[in-house]
């Protein structure tokens, strides 16, 4: 069996990967890139429409733009990338540090002994049982990304009458995307009273093609014997559905795009702990979990809106890694904690003598909200917003002059008012 | 008055676009002189940016059997379907590199299909 | 499975069985021991497609019936050769113990007379519990059970996985399947004493002994034969199926105190390590209909609830429904009084799958005492090689998987740890649909139910089987995945 060592491994080589192993190999630790995937770049690949890299790059490109930018510079690095390999478990032990195995095709099983591990294994699509929507079990529904990786890489319809659930931006997108192949799409149909997509993609998406969009609608049935011949669609009021008001919309296809969730099944195994409002790992001011030596960055931790937070994140968890491998370790942590309004806040903990940089969601949609910050109840910071909505992510910076008089036991309070 | 949402970039902003008699086009809302270009466009000659991908001659055995791409410049609403279908058109033969041109000056438009992935 | 819809006959048989399920896998088995030609024909694109992928799993503990009752006869013999079997076929199975759980006082005399009928059927380990026993077999249980039965010979089967072994068992041993062969017309040629079994597509076999195990249909198929008239009424069983990872997980399969027309709503360990909420039970019009409700469904997270009360809808990770061929009180396991040469097997509902081995040798000595001549074949193989599965294989096993085929490397179903060697398998077993291909190895049975892994599913089966993308298909028929290329 294969064994190696390395200094830290990263889990993943989607952006965050990618991002997280080029900060670590440049501070001169050794480090490992394990995909499950023939590629770099993860999920990006299959996104081929623009609205990437603003940030990162100052331009806008397409998914597969931004992440062979990275994936370019990691194979020009010396980081050991590994494609096709599955990471099976993770183990801590207290002599070897961080025991991981992994199954590849190519090399067998490759017992990897390292001493830091970065989770960056992204997210994984909600679907119809996680849902709960009955009806019959015919063929034709599919969740938003595997039709999107169908089309895109694969070259398959999926196909002709397509009626989209949830109006999130993969379902958005997918709107177009089928669209423009071709095919029909009758609907996007919301449960909630405003759509939960960036209002960019409801008009290009969705105006530019007269498609209807149902808010406030369930889809209370999928009905077809072999292939689907159609959802029923019914309207909340006050949020309870109002069956006689029930109306059917004929379809050969249902797409799905009812949510993300952090693929966390490896970090459970591993002993991490986990953010009952994320469904990502616990981390604190490092972004460090509560297993030592293991961290998590990008959508595995809480899903990003956009892919550019995703690397910066990745590159601060990077930084740590480093510090980690160092020896460095946090001095004085504060407890942060999601206040009224507030949905969550990543990460956990902030620590004193430095600037932190939070990602936060709101619960509300709300204009001219005020995000407030209090230390053990004491009112520090207020910042307007003119809109909040739990579909755009929110940073705050927290800095040494925040958090004087911090102890401890101290509580950093984060809520929007 | 036309209330108009920008999609320049992810922000979105929510612009308010008034012509006044002489036909010139005063645009509020915008947090970037971008939104006010977008504005009077999209209300002159509306235009989208067209991502697609296309055939791979060989159809691939590798990562991909398709190649992205997209346009490096905006195209005019009406001529989107004309641009996809030339981009179907395509059989792109391997290896391409990211950035390649596979359809030059489309229609004398100014827009290239411009490759957005390596394929070996 | 190959599906030539070629005319001409496919050949002569000695016994051709109607029906794939887990009856009919049986008898095709126990019949191959002999030197008999032997012919199944099934209706659907693969094995098991009909009632047998659709129910709890559970081997029963022999109590729930009276022993007048031919159902109970061989629900216990059959149970009793589940260890054989398995120790031969190699599917999942195992014997974790059954509980009845009394949330009321009065429920206690139910489940007395469970316990009694179990005692005089001859249950081994069967015991009354007092509420500290059975909360002792079971800490989950909710606090306000008060007592129970303790079965500890009852157990769970992933049930396609038996019928697939039964079948490939089958076949080593020289029987014939035809799939997509749905029987559409009969003759008896009386000067030879054979049947013609005419399919749908015009494929025709011949044979001198039919069984008809043909489930939902077993009332159709009987009016093909010119045979007994009577009535096959469905009855709809929904489930939820939870994470393996919930928290509400029981150590043995947990039963309420069953009602007159059912055994109630279960939470089931699945020998596969989800857990089975289910069934509910209500008739349905239609025997093509399984579709789900939500009050349905409502009803089995409740009911669940009472029993062990940390079931959470969030742990739901998809739901689906099954029909049970109902007859009348017991099984119609007979030779025909009105058509030649013809055994029906009908109204197998549960314990169908418990019984099934027995039913397996019933219609052998039915089928005798029809004038079938049984010489036994010295060289009839019983076993099956072992599988190898990815996800139970430590990394030693797994790297020495590899070197002998890369292909065990690579991890298609990340959620229930399913290597694209095992995908290979099934299709080359004929199991060429993406439900086929889930049934026999878990792949799309997990978290994220194939929304990562579908896509290689479908080029695997493409790659293997030379069928076009227009060809691939859920379960067979009209149920086409893809309607386009670009």
């Amino acid at each position: 069996m294969k064994e190696i060592h390395f200094d830290a491994i990263v889990i993943g080589a989607g952006a965050a990967g990618m991002a997280a192993a080029l900060e670590i190999e440049s501070s001169g630790f050794t480090c490992a890139l394990i995909d499950r995937e023939d590629h770099l770049g993860g999920i990006l690949m299959q996104c081929v429409h623009n609205g990437f890299g603003l940030h990162e790059f100052n331009e806008e490109l397409t998914g597969p733009e931004f992440a062979e930018r990275f994936a370019e510079r990691v194979l020009e690095s010396r980081v050991a990338v590994y494609l096709g390999t599955t990471v099976v478990s993770i183990r801590s032990n207290d002599v070897e540090g961080k025991e991981v195995f992994c199954s590849s095709a190519e090399h067998g099983v490759i017992r990897i002994l390292c001493r830091s591990v970065v989770l960056a294994m992204g997210c994984r699509e909600r679907n119809r049982g996680n849902v709960r929507i009955p009806g019959s079990r015919p063929a034709g529904v599919y969740t938003a990304g595997l039709a999107q990786r169908l089309v895109n890489i694969e070259g398959y319809i999926p196909g002709k009458n397509v009626v989209i659930i949830g109006s999130g931006d993969i379902g958005l997108i997918m709107a177009r995307r089928m669209s423009w192949v071709g095919c029909s799409v009758k609907a996007v149909v919301e449960i909630m009273p405003y759509p939960s997509g960036l209002t960019r993609n409801i008009v290009q998406c969705l105006n530019d093609f007269n498609i209807p969009l149902h808010l406030s609608c369930r889809t209370s049935a999928i009905y077809g014997k072999d292939r689907v011949e159609g959802v029923e669609v019914t309207p909340l009021e006050n949020g309870a559905p109002v069956m006689e008001k029930s109306f059917r919309i004929p379809c050969d296809t249902v797409l799905l795009s009812v949510g993300l969730v952090p693929e966390n099944e490896l970090s459970k195994e591993a002993g991490v702990e986990l953010n009952a409002m994320t469904n990502g790992p616990q981390i604190d001011s490092t972004m460090m979990t509560s297993v030592d030596g293991v961290f998590a960055c990008g959508n595995v931790l809480h899903v990003h809106d956009l892919v550019d937070w995703a690397a910066e994140e990745a590159r601060r968890t990077g930084a740590f890694v480093v510090a980690w491998l160092k020896g460095e370790r946090p001095a004085l942590q504060v407890r942060v904690k999601a206040g009224p309004n507030v949905r969550y806040a990543n990460p956990g903990r902030v620590e004193s003598g430095r600037e932190n940089k939070l990602y936060l969601r709101s619960l509300v949609v709300k204009n001219d909200a005020v995000l407030e910050v209090k230390l053990d109840g004491k009112p520090i910071r207020s910042i307007k917003k003119n809109h909040v909505q739990p579909s755009e992510m929110l940073t705050l910076s927290v800095g040494d002059k925040d958090l004087g008089g911090a102890t401890s036991d101290s509580v950093l309070e984060i809520s929007l008012v | 008055m036309r209330e108009l949402t920008c999609i320049v970039c992810p922000l979105g902003c929510r612009l308010s676009v008034t012509e006044d008699s002489s036909g010139s086009f005063s645009v509020a809302g915008n947090r970037c002189p971008r939104g006010a270009v977008y504005a009077e466009e999209e209300i002159r000659s509306p235009k989208r940016v067209v991502t697609a991908t296309c055939r791979l001659a060989s159809r691939g055995d590798g990562p991909t059997r398709r190649v992205p791409v997209r346009g490096s410049a905006p195209c005019p609403k009406e001529y989107v379907d004309q641009l996809l279908a030339d981009i179907y058109a395509l059989r792109v033969k391997q290896p391409v590199a990211r950035g390649s041109v596979l359809l030059s000056n489309w229609q004398g438009r100014g827009i290239d299909v411009i490759a957005t992935r390596t394929v070996e | 499975m190959k599906t030539a819809a070629h005319l001409g006959s496919e050949g002569d048989f000695d016994v051709a069985i109607v029906g794939c399920g887990v009856s009919g896998a049986n008898i095709a088995r126990r019949l191959s021991a002999y030197r008999l030609r032997v012919a199944v024909i099934e209706k659907e694109t693969d094995v098991s497609f009909g009632t047998s992928k659709a129910n709890s799993g559970i081997v029963h503990g022999g109590f729930h019936h009276n022993r007048k009752y031919l159902k109970a006869r061989l629900e216990l013999r059959g149970a009793l050769m589940f260890d054989e079997l398995r120790r031969q076929l190699d599917f999942p199975f195992r014997r974790c113990g059954i509980l009845v759980a009394a949330l009321h006082d009065e429920e206690m005399k139910a489940v007395e007379h469970l316990y009694l009928q179990g005692v005089e059927n001859g249950v081994i380990g069967i015991e009354m519990c007092s509420r500290e026993r059975i909360l002792e077999l079971e800490p989950k249980l909710s606090q306000d059970t008060v007592g129970g039965l303790y079965a500890p010979g009852g157990g769970i089967v992933e049930p396609y996985r038996f019928v697939f072994a039964l079948v490939e068992s089958a076949k080593k041993n020289g029987v014939a399947f035809y799939t997509d062969y749905k029987l559409s017309a009969t003759e008896w040629d009386a000067k030879t004493r054979r049947w013609t079994l005419r399919a749908a597509d015009g494929r025709t076999l011949h044979a001198r002994y039919a069984v008809n195990a043909a489930g939902l249909f077993a009332d159709e198929v009987s009016s093909l034969f010119g045979a007994e008239e009577f009535k096959i009424q469905a009855r709809k069983g929904e489930y939820y199926l939870l994470d393996r990872l919930t928290k509400a997980r029981p150590g043995r399969v947990v039963f309420p105190v069953p009602t007159a027309v059912s055994k109630g709503m279960l939470v089931i360990p699945t020998v596969e390590g989800t857990v089975l909420v289910g069934p509910t039970a209500d008739s349905a019009e239609d025997k093509t209909d399984l579709s789900t409700t939500e009050e349905r469904l409502e009803r089995i997270l409740d009911s669940g609830r009472k029993m062990i009360p940390s079931i959470s809808a969030n742990d739901v990770i998809t739901s689906f429904a099954g029909l049970r061929p109902c007859l009348e009180e017991d099984f119609y396991i007979e030779v025909s009084k009105k058509a030649p040469a013809l055994v029906q097997v009908a109204g197998i509902q549960s314990p169908g799958l418990t019984a099934s081995p027995a039913v397996g040798e019933y219609v052998k000595d039915l089928l005798k005492t029809a004038g079938l001549e049984l010489t036994e074949k010295p060289d009839w193989d019983p076993y099956l090689p072992p599988r190898p599965k990815t996800r139970e294989a430590s990394p030693y096993e797994r790297d020495e998987l590899i070197a002998k085929d890369p292909a065990y490397g690579n991890i298609v179903c990340r959620c229930e740890n399913v290597s694209e060697a095992e995908i290979v398998e099934a299709v080359r077993l004929g199991h060429t649909t993406l439900d086929g291909v889930k049934y026999f190895t878990r792949a799309q049975m997990g978290r994220c139910q194939g929304g990562f892994c579908a896509y290689k599913i479908i080029k695997i089966i493409m790659r293997e089987t030379g069928l076009g993308y227009d060809q691939i298909t859920k379960r067979g028929g009209a149920s086409r995945i893809l309607e386009g290329e670009l």
